[in-house]
């Protein structure tokens, strides 16, 4: 096992806000990391920072490099990125959405090659896309959608998987459908995956590892039953869970 | 795929051999009617092919950069910007008196460079890039020009009054090969760049941050595409007048036919959008023959209803 990314004293503040405060945090190769935290806590502003979009004080080592000095090119070769889907409002088909993934490896005028096409087509298999890949993006449902972004960052054949939300505006089927892909992609493609995620019941059943944020501090780094006690989370979120002993006693009649 | 471009392509030539020989005046039996093929419309034909293929392209551009399928040269006020630039120099341009085509051209780039950044200013100040603010400012942009414009006309003698509203129309009336050639060194160094990015459209149209997080760098991607789009624009507009819609519709149709992979699109927008002007080109030169109209009028008849369709088609 080795640091796949490792933070050192990360910060950073945009437009004279301070968002990230002095985060050090490592990720082995091979796990499955969740950040959670309260809205604007920071989240979504590590992820960018991880993929080389922010000027940065500190440092971040993505599979030993200093991702600042990395070209972006080669950056996307080691990380792949999920967003919170958008809606398309070109005439997109899924597979040449899928093939996006594989434009860092491919120079400007070169056409894909076939080992491209092989792992686009591998990536939509793992993700159950396959049945709809000639069908345009716009036409597919919710869930379709964010399974087709995953596999578009599968064909980009990275080692780290970074993903934003990436179930939050499912239902419920589809959201365990999505986090069974992810969990799959984790333990059979041998990818590290990190996702930041609102619902603390799926992130402390999926991942091995939860870091929760806020403030742009790190507050707690450790295993799902350690952030799933009372006090780290009426911390983390300023508000009463409902505990047993603040419930009042039913009184008989 | 390849049957739609090689039909694509024949149409091309066939509209490049072809419009030349139509018009009226016979031209194939004597030494007049072959100057006339050679000076004028030859070099008619050639610029509006130029036009149409710049205007076509920058509309496309534009649509990846905003991510937008209304955003056009037109819509954006772009053209009106280069058209205030071109309008000034008609008008003071000659007491200074440099080379008198590029300084038309160069004052119509510096015109669309100023609408663009303002534009883009204001759609950002409002905070998006949605339709409704893009649309919005655009009109309103070229509306402030359009009241520019007709300020400068009120200062200017009749003479000029009448060219500059001529040049408003837009068309192709040109003698000789200068203004092709100046046309086709703008076309065709917007059109390199633009060769070069085509799947960095692609990717800017899943948005800046999937598109940084897949290798492209946004920011000076976004400035090379703005930059030769605006460059295009300007040109075509200095030479030929604000041709409008051609922007709009080529993109559009050739997305019907041959989808939004730039790499498939960006040469299907360039062989139609020049087929396509230099067919409104003909029509208006040969459809009340002898008078001979201006192409942009024919563009805005049929580019009107089609944006209005376009519109409405979204909100359904």
């Amino acid at each position: 096992m080795s640091a796949v990314i490792q933070t050192n004293n990360l910060s950073l503040s945009l437009s004279g806000k301070q968002i990230l405060r002095g985060i050090s945090m490592a990720v082995q190769s091979g796990e499955y990391v969740s950040i959670i935290g309260p809205n604007g806590a920071g989240k979504s502003t590590l992820m960018r920072c991880l993929l080389g979009m922010y000027a940065y004080e500190g440092s971040i080592k993505i599979a030993g490099k200093e991702c600042s000095a990395t070209d972006s090119k080669e950056l996307a070769k080691t990380i792949s990125y999920v967003p919170q889907t958008h809606d398309m409002e070109f005439p997109l088909p899924v597979f040449d959405f899928v093939m996006m993934g594989r434009y860092p490896y491919l120079s400007p005028l070169a056409p894909a090659q076939k080992k491209d096409i092989d792992a686009v087509e591998r990536a939509m298999d793992v993700t159950g896309t396959l049945p709809f890949r000639d069908r345009l993006m716009r036409t597919l449902s919710g869930g379709e959608r964010q399974k087709v972004y995953i596999a578009a960052a599968l064909a980009q054949e990275t080692p780290v998987m970074l993903l934003d939300e990436p179930a939050t505006f499912l239902d419920w089927k589809h959201q365990a459908e999505v986090m069974q892909l992810l969990k799959k992609i984790n333990a059979d493609c041998g990818a590290t995956v990190i996702a930041v995620n609102h619902d603390l019941n799926s992130a402390a059943h999926w991942s091995d590892r939860i870091i929760a944020i806020k403030n742009g501090q790190i507050l707690l780094d450790g295993s799902p039953s350690d952030l799933i006690q009372p006090e780290p989370l009426e911390q983390l979120f300023e508000t009463i869970f409902i505990r047993k002993e603040t419930l009042a006693p039913a009184t008989e009649s | 795929m390849k049957l739609k471009f090689a039909i694509l392509i024949l149409l091309t030539l066939g509209a490049l051999l072809l419009f030349p020989m139509f018009g009226s005046t016979d031209i194939l039996h004597d030494q007049a009617g072959m100057d006339i093929l050679l000076k004028i419309r030859i070099p008619r034909v050639l610029t509006a092919f130029l036009a149409g293929v710049a205007l076509a392209s920058s509309g496309m551009i534009f649509q990846a950069l905003f991510r937008n399928p209304l955003s056009t040269p037109f819509t954006l006020g772009v053209s009106g910007g280069a058209a205030l630039g071109a309008a000034l120099w008609m008008r003071f341009g000659s007491a200074v008196a440099l080379a008198g085509v590029a300084g038309t051209s160069l004052a119509g780039f510096g015109g669309a460079l100023l609408a663009v950044f303002l534009v883009y200013g204001l759609a950002r100040a409002k905070g998006g890039f949605a339709t409704d603010t893009l649309l919005l400012a655009g009109v309103a942009v070229n509306f402030f020009f359009s009241s520019l414009i007709l300020l400068i006309q009120y200062f200017s003698d009749a003479g000029e009054t009448f060219r500059m509203i001529r040049w408003l129309m837009g068309g192709f009336s040109v003698i000789g090969f200068q203004t092709p050639t100046n046309l086709t060194f703008f076309t065709f160094a917007g059109l390199a760049v633009c060769g070069l990015l085509t799947r960095e459209m692609n990717l800017l149209l899943t948005g800046d941050e999937l598109a940084g997080a897949r290798g492209v760098n946004v920011n000076r991607t976004r400035k090379l595409l703005f930059f030769s789009a605006s460059m295009m624009t300007g040109a075509a507009v200095a030479f030929c007048g604000p041709i409008g819609f051609v922007g709009l519709m080529v993109p559009h149709i050739c997305r019907k036919l041959f989808g939004a992979d730039h790499r498939n699109l960006f040469p299907a927008v360039i062989l139609f959008g020049g087929f396509f002007m230099t067919a409104c080109d003909g029509l208006a030169r040969t459809l009340l023959a002898p008078v001979e109209m201006p192409a942009g009028l024919i563009t805005a008849l049929l580019g009107g209803p089609f944006f209005i369709w376009l519109l409405l088609r979204g909100k359904s």
